[in-house]
Formats: structure tokens, sequence, C-alpha cells
């Protein structure tokens, strides 16, 4: 093997705009193909990680959730039951099999979503799928929680989380954030620990049935009415925190889980016909 | 120029320790110094970054004669960024709780001075198999900083190897303290300056002239 100066160092009769352009695009060519196809043979494996990955996370969010320990396992009495909600009407679709019930894949398919309007979609989604898959934790029998599955647009990415509210439909107990792709330490920090615990207590509506939820500009005033509703946005992260005021509001309102959350809340969440 | 016997070996060999990229020319220090909390991640970190500076090498060097002067670095961080990408793709299916604690580091190898600063001071001017050992050797010679700074990181902090605890804690009820600043990043910083400082103490210090040229090898080899 030589030592080969001749390539770096000389301008060559190789070296002209058109070849440049040429070669340029046919490594651009070869590299998307290697990329594109890495990417489509490894997908399944990684979407396999991630469905463990976020029902790890369901049973820790409840069990971590005061009172809710023994939740996850049927000692203690607390059970975590899966149902499926129609969402349109808010009652349960008992024919439904919650484990056969896929957002991700329901989401694109139009015999299992329908598309929402801009001014409806203020998370940002697109598409609503008819069915979603909910938890419900009981202890001793009686409705303590309930698990509701939200997404949305944050900044860089579609926000996936999981949202527990208390048996009245009004108080939050936890939000979880089990997937997002958001600016490493910014908006990365909806994943905090003490952010997260900021919403344990927050109310969804105020007395006159208004949505109020959401993550405050900066610091929330704590002597402010608002206060009871909003918890401190994350400095720098100013959109990601809009991202998921959003989505809240979406997710809590008529589009969302209202239907479902006012039939819940008005049977005193004993019915689930 | 003819080819000296053992050039295969030296180009292997050199980049481990008279050369190595991290120690000689400080290169690589901010993933060096954000993913050896531990060893395991070290070591997922130095296999990335062999794989992406081998392959990287390798097809610049298969290419070498094929790419015009004038975007030769617009290829080469193609190729690069194109390697680190499918690499990525990998830990995420089947190293998935590796990939969470990498975060976004193996997507930043991308930007890694020592895989570019070698397709372009090595790979580009030398054939596929000795631009393949010298990906290796430097890739190699990282690893080898990342190892041994992930592993004091580990024991001293947290008191273990690759998550078997070795130093028995008092929180077990052992002897042993963790040293908390070994959790944080400035301990690599501080640990790779000792071992830079005494790599120099007894090796000697290389020459400015011959740790700022783009190769020191070749310029070695020429003179």
């Amino acid at each position: 093997m030589q030592a080969d100066t001749s390539a770096v160092g000389h301008t060559t009769p190789r070296d002209t705009p058109l070849r440049a352009l040429l070669v340029t695009l046919g490594v651009c060519g070869l590299c998307s193909a290697l990329v594109t196809s890495a990417v489509l043979t490894l997908r399944p494996y990684q979407a396999a990680h991630r469905e463990r990955d976020r029902a790890e996370r369901i049973v820790a969010m409840v069990a971590a959730l005061p009172g809710l320990e023994q939740a996850g396992s049927p000692v203690g009495g607390v059970t975590l039951e899966a149902r499926v909600v129609e969402l349109a009407s808010g009652r349960f679709a008992a024919e439904l099999d919650p484990g056969e019930v896929d957002v991700r894949q329901a989401e694109p398919d139009p015999a299992f979503s329908e598309p929402l309007p801009r001014e409806r979609d203020p998370a940002g989604i697109g598409r609503r799928p008819h069915h979603v898959t909910v938890y419900l934790v009981r202890r001793s029998g009686v409705l303590r929680l309930l698990v509701l599955p939200v997404y949305g647009a944050g900044y860089a990415s579609t926000l996936h989380g999981y949202l527990a509210l208390d048996a009245d439909g009004n108080t939050v107990r936890a939000l979880e954030f089990y997937e997002h792709g958001e600016t490493p330490g910014l908006g990365s920090e909806i994943e905090n620990p003490d952010w997260r615990s900021l919403w344990a207590g927050k109310l969804v509506r105020d007395e006159t049935g208004a949505i109020r939820i959401g993550v405050a500009r900066g610091q929330s005033d704590r002597t402010a009415p608002e206060a009871r509703f909003e918890v401190d946005g994350i400095s720098g992260a100013t959109r990601t925190g809009q991202g998921v005021t959003r989505l809240l509001r979406f997710w809590l309102g008529p589009d969302g889980y209202g239907p479902f959350l006012e039939r819940m809340t008005r049977g005193g969440g004993q019915h689930d016909g | 120029m003819a080819e000296a016997p053992g050039t295969a070996g030296r180009t292997l060999l050199r980049p481990l320790l008279d050369e190595n990229p991290v120690t000689l020319h400080v290169l690589g220090i901010c993933s060096a110094l954000a993913v050896t909390r531990t060893l395991a991640t070290a070591f997922a970190m130095s296999a990335a970054v062999i794989v992406v500076l081998v392959g990287s090498n390798v097809t610049i060097s298969l290419l070498r004669h094929q790419i015009p002067r004038s975007v030769r670095l617009i290829i080469q961080i193609t190729v690069i960024a194109s390697l680190v990408i499918v690499v990525d793709q990998f830990l995420q299916a089947f190293f998935f709780e590796l990939s969470r604690q990498l975060s976004i580091f193996v997507g930043l190898i991308i930007t890694n001075c020592i895989v570019l600063g070698r397709s372009e001071s090595f790979a580009l001017r030398r054939g596929p198999g000795l631009a393949l050992l010298d990906g290796l050797g430097n890739g190699l010679g990282y690893a080898l900083v990342l190892t041994l700074v992930g592993g004091v990181r580990e024991l001293l902090g947290s008191g273990s190897l690759l998550g078997v605890e070795v130093l028995h804690l008092v929180e077990n009820g052992g002897w042993y303290t963790p040293i908390g600043l070994m959790l944080l990043p400035p301990s690599a910083f501080f640990l790779i300056g000792f071992g830079i400082w005494a790599l120099r103490s007894v090796r000697g210090t290389p020459a400015e002239v011959g740790a700022l040229a783009p190769d020191s090898a070749t310029a070695g080899e020429r003179a």
C-alpha cells in the first residue's frame, strides 16, 4: 500500500463542480438507503421495548401514588383494570379487547380514527382515534383513580404520557410523560420528578365548568386564583409547556375524555355499563 | 515510499498509548466526560465509537479517489452521520436501557473530533486495510481511556463495577462511603488530566509541532 497524496492537496481535473455534485448526490443516495433500511428493519424491536416500558410506567406511576402502593397486584384489594372507551360517547366498548386497541396503529387508519379540523385540534394530533384504552384503579371495589393516556405536540416532538385523575374526574393526581423527543435539559424536564410532583392536587375545571388546567408562563403565582389550576413553567421550555397545556385541555375537553369523565362522575363511578 | 515492515502493527498499536487520540490530541473529551459515570455506559459508548470510526475510515478510504476535494468534508460528515444513526438505532433496538442512559451522546459521535480527524488525516490518503487498522486502533485508544475513567468513577462513586458491588457500602452495612464527586462530570476531567500528566511524565512530553500536525504518524514516517 502506498501513501497516496494525489487525493489531497492538488486540484485535479476530476475536481469540477459537476463531478462534485454527482459524487455528493451518489454518496447521499447510498447513505439514505442505508439509514432507511436500518430504521425500517429495527423499528419492530424498538416498538416492543417502548411498549414494555410504557406498561411498566403505568404500574410504577400508580404504585407511587399515596395509598395505592399495592396497585398492579391483587394484594391489598387494589386492582388495575384496562378498559376500552369510545371517545365520542364516553361509553365503555365492552366488545373490544384492551390488548388489541392500539392508538399508535389506529391513528393513521381511517377505519379506526377520524380527522380533526384544525380549530378543534389544539393538541396538534391531526386524527382522533375512535377508541382508547384507559385504566381504572379500584381499592376494595371502589373506584379511586382514572389513568388516561394523553398525547400531543410539544416543541420538537410528540409527547406521550398518562394522566391520573381522582374518581371525581376533576383532581389531577399525577402526570407522567413516558416518551418524547424534547430538547435534553430543557423540554426533557417534563420527566423531572420535582416538576411532575407539582401536578398533584391541581384542578381541571373551575366552578363554571371551564377547563383551566395548564402550565403557567414562568413561575405560577401561588396567591393568584390560577394557582389551583396551573403548575410552574419550565424555564427555557415555554413551547413544551404550551404543548402540555394544549394537549391536557384537548384530552380533558369535549373532543377528548369529556363525555367519558361526565359519565363516570355522574354515575359515581360505580356503573360501567 | 516502500512499505516499512510492521506498518500495519504500528498503525493499530500506536494510537493505544503513544498517540492516543484522547491523551495526545485531547479529542473526544465531551463524550468522555458525559458517559463515564458507569463502566457499562463507557463500554457501550466505546463500542459505538469503534464501529463508527472503522466504518467511516474504511468507507472514506474506498472512496478516496472519487471524492472531489472541494466537497470532501460534506461527504465525510454524511458518511459519519449515517453510520451514527444506524448505530443509534441498533442500540435502541437491542440495548434499550443503555441507549436511554447514553441519550444524546451516541448522536453526538457525529461531532466527535476523533472520527472526522482520522478520516481527514488518514483515511483520505491510505488504503482501506490500513484505514481499518487506524480506525480500530484509535477506537480502542478511546475505549481504553473511557474504560479506565468509567471504572475508576464507578468504583469510587458507586462502590461497584458493572453494577456489582465491589466496595461494601456503608448504606448496606459496609465500610465504604462513596465519593459523590465521582458521579459528577468534572471528576472525569480531573481523571483524564491526571492521566495525561502521568503519561507525559513517564513517556515524555510530545513535541508541540508533532502534537499539532494533522497526522503526526505520517509526518514521522516521512521525516
